[in-house]
């Protein structure tokens, strides 16, 4: 083993949830213009931002992500109209159950990445890889065995589910009297 | 026995009551200067319940204390810290000490005093607490029990002149009026051009109503009244002529504006009376009745 | 609908303290609607709860089911053949759904997850309001539809008290005053006159703790079954 592999320096591991509109077209952008950005990025492309869930952004940490991050479209400009808005209350909310756990909340963030900004895209990567460096890696890699938990099966209810309600249908009197 | 409060409307034109605040704690030194200093000025001294929420001398020993001195008590009674027993209970203890007149208060929440945490009452409304009085003046209880002896009070209430919306307060005060409320007492009034408005409507009723005096001490505090105390509302005039006296001069300049209003409702015969209200500086109420001369 | 919200994770930390295999169960009706203690709340939690324990070097195992309501036997039934395998488990249910599944596994240790709030409703996404109090003697139709009971800081019956400032209400600037909303809607339906009726003092003895209800339906055979 030579001298240099026994430094190794920490090569954090970023999740990239980004928006198939604007920050994953940013990224090809990125790309095409031969920008250099930060290796360490995985990038998983999401229909909207809007579909981030706080257990999506959890899990990525519960399985050893350094940092993560979201990057959607500029205010305003969400494809489905609102979407990014969603996702930047979702990330603030989950940097707060971050906190609770006592994990940095700066290790998880939200970015505006337009289309057109193929260097934004570039910037968003560098950054949160830099974060990852500063803060060194998530403490749960350490390796603690500990089992993993697991969702139990509910069965189905004993009893048949009762025939559906019908809800949202006016019933009008006259339905429910017979003529004569 | 007739209520020497209630004697006084019948033969003065202008009744003047004032507030004793009992203290938080047994020395009593002051407040007793302070009875004495104005049982035989006034009409009635009218004992506050733990005012603001803020845990005191009950109301009740102090009534006793003014009877022992030969003042007239009026009790405050809220429904904030007593249910229907408790409170039934403490107007026959306050009668049989001798008290005769009684004030009705929904009271202010739990939350602007002293022990915010406390479980709040308010078993009955105040308009309940007046029925609940002239049931036992007429020998009964809330619950329909035949009593022993009934109580004879002078049942009052109050009302706040100066609120927003006025609608609903005014139909509250028609309902005190209808549950048995004998003399009203207002909030403090500041602007006699909106009391008189009032006035106009509480005049229809056959009811007493005393006017609430509340001493200025600085433009500071009547700001605040304006920004913090809902219902009171101390008009531009009267903040530039407080603001405008120089320092020593503000309470005298209080006492000055106190004194005029009070002389004005008298001289204008607007209303039955006024109830001084000069917390924390009961020692002025001499200096304000002279001013009102 | 019943609405709750979560106990800040520091205090479940310090319930489930040593204990190593813990069983976390959700209630699919209020609590799910209300995003505290559902399926996908959870599986947050749950999460969060893994996170804490391997950070904090503790050995123990989180399991997740949610079970379609916590208020009757028949859905707890299914937690039957899982519980004896767990030394706690947590509930994010309300009060209620916590209580009647420490009364099934009477032989386990039973901790609640969640802060009941109140009975209310939605007034947006994520925003909650208290409109009932469960007085077991409804005023509604006095007074417009709304409660003077739970809108009144005071409960007050026969109008507002004179902490009223501009249709707010003195115990808290930005919530209404229950009797300035009331006098606006009577007003405004022509029914001001139920506002001048004095009303009498509020029978407390219906609200005595703990309240029982049969159903007029199932009265008679429940008196069978006694006999």
């Amino acid at each position: 083993m030579s001298k240099d592999n026994a430094v190794q320096p920490f090569e954090p591991k970023v999740v990239a949830y980004c928006c198939t509109y604007c920050a994953y077209t940013a990224g090809d952008l990125a790309g095409s213009m031969r920008l250099e950005y930060a290796p360490n990025v995985r990038v998983v492309k999401i229909l909207c931002t809007g579909k981030v869930d706080a257990i999506l952004l959890l899990r990525a940490f519960e399985d050893g992500a350094d940092a993560v991050y979201v990057a959607g479209c500029a205010i305003g400009d969400c494809h489905f109209l609102e979407g990014n808005l969603r996702a930047i209350q979702t990330v603030a909310y989950t940097k707060k159950r971050l906190a609770e756990i006592g994990l940095e909340p700066e290790r998880l963030e939200f970015f505006h990445v337009p289309a057109s900004d193929g260097p934004g895209f570039a910037d968003a990567a560098n950054e949160m890889t830099r974060r990852a460096k500063t803060l060194g890696p998530n403490p749960l890699r350490k390796s603690i065995t500990q089992a993993a938990g697991r969702k139990l099966a509910k069965e189905s209810d004993e009893h048949p589910p009762l025939p559906e309600a019908v809800l949202g249908k006016l019933i009008h009197h006259s339905e429910r009297t017979t003529v004569g | 026995m007739v209520a020497a409060f209630k004697q006084a409307f019948a033969e003065k034109p202008f009744v003047v009551t004032a507030e004793v605040g009992p203290p938080k704690g047994t020395d009593v030194s002051e407040m007793i200067e302070h009875i004495d200093l104005l049982k035989d000025k006034v009409d009635g001294l009218n004992v506050t319940d733990n005012q603001s929420s803020v845990m005191r001398i009950s109301s009740l020993a102090v009534c006793r204390m003014i009877v022992d001195r030969g003042g007239e008590p009026i009790l405050q009674l809220t429904c904030r810290d007593r249910n229907r027993l408790a409170l039934q209970s403490e107007l026959l203890s306050a009668w049989v000490l001798g008290v005769r007149s009684v004030l009705c208060l929904t009271g202010d929440y739990i939350s602007v005093g002293d022990h915010p945490q406390a479980k709040p009452v308010f078993d009955l409304d105040s308009v309940q607490l007046l029925q609940t009085v002239g049931l036992m003046n007429n020998g009964k209880d809330l619950a329909g029990n035949d009593m022993k002896g009934p109580t004879g009070f002078f049942a009052g209430a109050v009302v706040t002149p100066e609120a927003d919306p006025i609608e609903p307060q005014m139909l509250k005060f028609e309902k005190k009026i209808a549950a048995g409320a004998q003399f009203i007492q207002t909030q403090a009034i500041y602007d006699l051009d909106n009391f008189k408005r009032f006035m106009e409507q509480a005049r229809r009723h056959n009811v007493k109503i005393m006017a609430g005096i509340v001493l200025l001490v600085s433009a500071g505090m009547a700001r605040y009244m304006n920004k913090n105390v809902p219902g009171i509302f101390v008009p531009d005039d009267l903040l530039d002529e407080m603001a405008g006296a120089p320092k020593e001069k503000r309470l005298e300049t209080g006492i000055r504006i106190a004194g005029r209003m009070i002389k004005q409702l008298r001289e204008e015969q607007v209303c039955d009376g006024v109830h001084i209200m000069a917390i924390g500086k009961e020692s002025c109420v001499p200096d304000i009745l002279k001013a009102a001369e | 609908m019943i609405v709750a919200e979560r106990k800040p994770l520091e205090q479940v930390e310090a319930m489930i303290d040593g204990f190593e295999r813990i069983l976390v169960v959700g209630c699919g009706t209020c609590v799910a609607v209300c995003m505290a203690g559902g399926e996908k709340e959870v599986e947050l939690f749950a999460a969060e709860l893994r996170m804490k324990g391997k950070l904090d070097g503790k050995q123990r195992t989180i399991d997740e089911i949610t079970i379609t309501r916590q208020c009757d036997m028949e859905y707890l039934e299914q937690l039957a053949k899982y519980v004896d395998d767990y030394d706690a488990i947590v509930s994010t249910a309300c009060g209620a759904g916590v209580q009647f599944l420490a009364e099934r596994y009477d032989e386990k240790l039973v901790l609640p997850a969640l802060n009941t709030r109140f009975i209310g409703v939605a007034e947006g996404a994520g925003v909650w309001s208290q409109r009932c109090m469960a007085c077991s003697d409804c005023v509604l139709d006095q007074t417009g539809g709304i409660c003077p009971m739970t809108i009144c800081a005071k409960n007050l019956l026969n109008g507002p008290c004179g902490g009223t400032d501009h249709g707010k209400c003195e115990v808290d600037g930005e919530k209404d005053c229950a009797w300035t909303l009331i006098y606006r809607k009577l007003e405004k339906i022509g029914r001001l006159d139920t506002m001048r009726k004095i009303q009498p003092p509020k029978d407390y003895s219906l609200m005595t703790t703990p309240g029982k209800y049969t159903h007029e339906a199932f009265k008679e055979t429940q008196a069978e079954d006694e006999e």
